[in-house]
């Protein structure tokens, strides 16, 4: 399968790693020019960007996190001013913890580009027809890989969030040969395809490229043999930019991370030290080309290790593992983030209920479902089903609005709650990942 | 080729360059872009030796430089166009050549001097037809095809140039530039120039770094940076906004 880029792909590590010093320093001087939460950041602790001579002097440079992000919403990130941003995406869809990410027409390109590489690693060609079944919308998922795939000159079917049925008759008419979509939306898709009788061999689908949420082998195992494809996983950071930060190759053994854009470190998220190659931590990203919306150190969350042995396919990018699991209480539902004190934050506001509380994540005939186990007060337990209903309701309705998703809810009584979480986490996510 | 890691350089109390990493590839053309007083010309002068950097490292050719003397950075291979051409008025244009080879006559000898000087007619038709004029009585391109001859008279791999188009006429800095692209295509020379022209730098060069009261603020490819608004806010007199009082 072709490599896009070999210059860069397969660049030796003492040049890649000058490139990354040569763009670091003026990512750094841009960040200290233009945006003014990095001019406080550098300014409180008496650095200037010049000083940063190594990379020991690089990893004395605070973290920038999701709460940065969200104290500076909306355009306070920026590093250009907004006439140059030509595309404004959000990162977390909520009403509480909004955050919004800025391209510039050159951003664009690169996100594209990058996209292309992961691509065209998993062996989409310009002969390919590929369904892009992500939500089109304030996620940047869709988007991304749209202009990827436009890049390398395959046929893009914007097919967007179709009813399930629409997506399958589309891969028939259309002959779709890529599918990219979230591992769960693929299994879905073949759950259907059982239902309704369809043959998948039929169908002319090769292959699959997966990201969005977390995944595991086994998953992909199931993915590969009930629909005939080869499937292979990317990754992302809505933050950075969504797709397009490392993606697997035909050795399927790691995402290469696209190293001249990007600089990864592996941390500890205790003690924020900076971890060995191998040892598995927190992933860290800089941005090193980003002109509206520089990153510096940014904490994702995800828990990866980095494994920089060459790669039997030539490339020389560092290969991240897979991610299976993420550092905080963060649950990823179809693709957007649930983040617990959103939802603490939304219950203060109703009244009539304890901020007691518990988020069950299962999955059901491939299907991701949110369950919110909450406490109400002993005067508010209903005698009359009438009113337990519409408060109910109420509640769903409220949660679904600002979480952008739909929430079930059981209404408990506090000691059994108090029972269930002295003996349970906060947030049990019971679907095999 | 060449290869720059946290250079910084400075005269007395003042810090000119801070913290400049950059790298030239064998058969490119990298033109460093900026305003006055940015700190170009210390750049160069800091890889041709003439300037001693407080700290960071100049490789060439993967070996360090960082501490060579300017005659030692010459035989290694390195030769300077400098600023305002710098060439010697009142000697004829061929001494001028004569003088370019002077780290290389003891080595090669008359005869290849002399082959050297005639390389260098086949280049630049016009010198040879002032081969006895005094130099300094040549037009301003002339002798700016002079200096670029008098430093490849040492026959290096990478030529660096200080403003090559300073005070020149716009269709004589074309050709000037339209040489030193000749010069890569044909000699494989590497060439890394610094200008403060930055539209007609950009437009002959493969990529570019944009240098800002000693730092580099950006890095890229010669078209990114051509369609970048900010280095055409600041470099190329684009999107002017009109003031309003």
């Amino acid at each position: 399968m072709a490599i896009l880029d070999t210059r860069m792909e397969c660049c030796p590590r003492g040049e890649l790693e000058q490139l990354q010093l040569e763009r670091l320093q003026p990512v750094l001087n841009r960040m200290y020019k233009n945006v003014a939460f990095y001019r406080s950041l550098f300014d409180e602790r008496s650095i200037v960007p010049e000083d940063v001579c190594s990379m020991q002097d690089f990893r004395k440079l605070p973290f920038t996190t999701r709460s940065d992000l969200t104290a500076n919403y909306p355009y306070g990130m920026f590093a250009v001013p907004l006439r140059e941003v030509v595309r404004i995406h959000t990162a977390t869809d909520t009403t509480d913890t909004p955050t919004v990410v800025g391209y510039s027409a050159h951003d664009l390109q690169t996100w594209a580009a990058l996209v292309a590489r992961f691509l065209s690693a998993g062996g989409v060609t310009r002969d390919d027809v590929i369904q892009v079944s992500f939500r089109y919308g304030l996620f940047s998922g869709a988007f991304g890989l749209h202009h990827g795939a436009e890049q390398i000159g395959a046929s893009v079917i914007p097919a967007s969030s179709e009813h399930t049925d629409r997506q399958i008759r589309i891969m028939q008419d259309y002959r779709t040969s890529v599918l990219v979509a979230t591992p769960s939306f693929a299994l879905l898709l073949a759950d259907r395809m059982e239902a309704l009788g369809i043959d998948p061999k039929l169908l002319m689908l090769k292959r699959g490229l997966f990201g969005g949420e977390i995944w595991s082998e086994d998953t992909r195992r199931q993915i590969e043999q009930r629909l005939f494809i080869q499937a292979f996983d990317n990754y992302g950071v809505s933050e950075l930019m969504g797709p397009g930060i490392a993606g697997e190759c035909s050795e399927r053994s790691g995402m290469h991370i696209c190293e001249d854009h990007i600089l990864p470190e592996i941390i500890d998220p205790a003690t924020g030290r900076t971890l060995a190659p191998g040892e598995t931590g927190e992933l860290v990203l800089t941005t090193l080309t980003r002109e509206a919306f520089p990153l510096l150190r940014y904490r994702t969350g995800d828990l990866t290790s980095l494994n920089y042995a060459p790669c039997a396919c030539g490339r020389t990018l560092v290969r991240m593992s897979r991610i299976e699991r993420r550092t905080d209480d963060i649950v990823i539902v179809k693709g957007i983030n649930i983040v617990p004190q959103q939802i603490e934050k939304i219950l203060t506001d109703i009244e009539g209920i304890e901020p007691l509380y518990r988020v069950i994540v299962g999955r059901e005939n491939n299907r991701d479902s949110v369950t919110l186990h909450v406490a109400v007060s002993e005067h508010v337990f209903f005698d009359e089903v009438k009113h337990h209903a519409a408060f109910v309701e109420r509640l769903r309705s409220e949660l679904s609005r600002r979480l952008g998703l739909r929430i079930e809810v059981k209404l408990m009584e506090k000691r059994t709650l108090d029972r269930e979480l002295e003996t349970g986490p906060r947030v049990l996510d019971t679907r095999n990942l | 080729m060449l290869r720059l890691q946290n250079i910084h350089t400075g005269y007395g109390d003042i810090a000119v360059l801070k913290n400049v990493s950059l790298h030239v590839s064998r058969g490119e053309i990298v033109t460093l872009i900026g305003a006055n007083g940015a700190g170009k010309t210390t750049l160069l002068n800091t890889i041709c030796g003439l300037v001693r950097a407080r700290s960071g490292t100049v490789v060439y050719n993967d070996r360090e430089v960082t501490a060579c003397s300017a005659d030692e950075i010459v035989r290694l291979g390195i030769s300077q166009v400098p600023e305002g051409r710098q060439i010697f008025a009142p000697l004829s244009v061929v001494d001028n050549l004569r003088l370019g080879a002077y780290v290389r006559y003891r080595a090669w000898g008359k005869k290849k001097v002399q082959a050297r000087i005639e390389q260098m007619y086949a280049l630049f038709p016009r010198l040879h037809e002032r081969a006895q004029q005094y130099a300094g009585t040549l037009s301003g391109g002339e002798q700016q095809m002079l200096a670029i001859a008098r430093a490849l008279m040492a026959d290096p791999d990478l030529l660096v140039l200080d403003e090559p188009s300073m005070g020149l006429a716009p269709l004589v800095v074309a050709e000037i530039f339209k040489t030193v692209s000749r010069l890569r295509d044909e000699r494989t020379t590497t060439i890394f120039l610094v200008e403060q022209n930055a539209r007609t730098a950009l437009k002959y060069a493969d990529r570019g770094y944009v240098i800002e009261t000693g730092k580099i603020m950006l890095e890229g490819r010669s078209e990114d940076l051509l369609n970048n608004r900010e280095v055409q806010r600041a470099y190329l007199g684009r999107q002017k906004q009109p003031i309003w009082e």
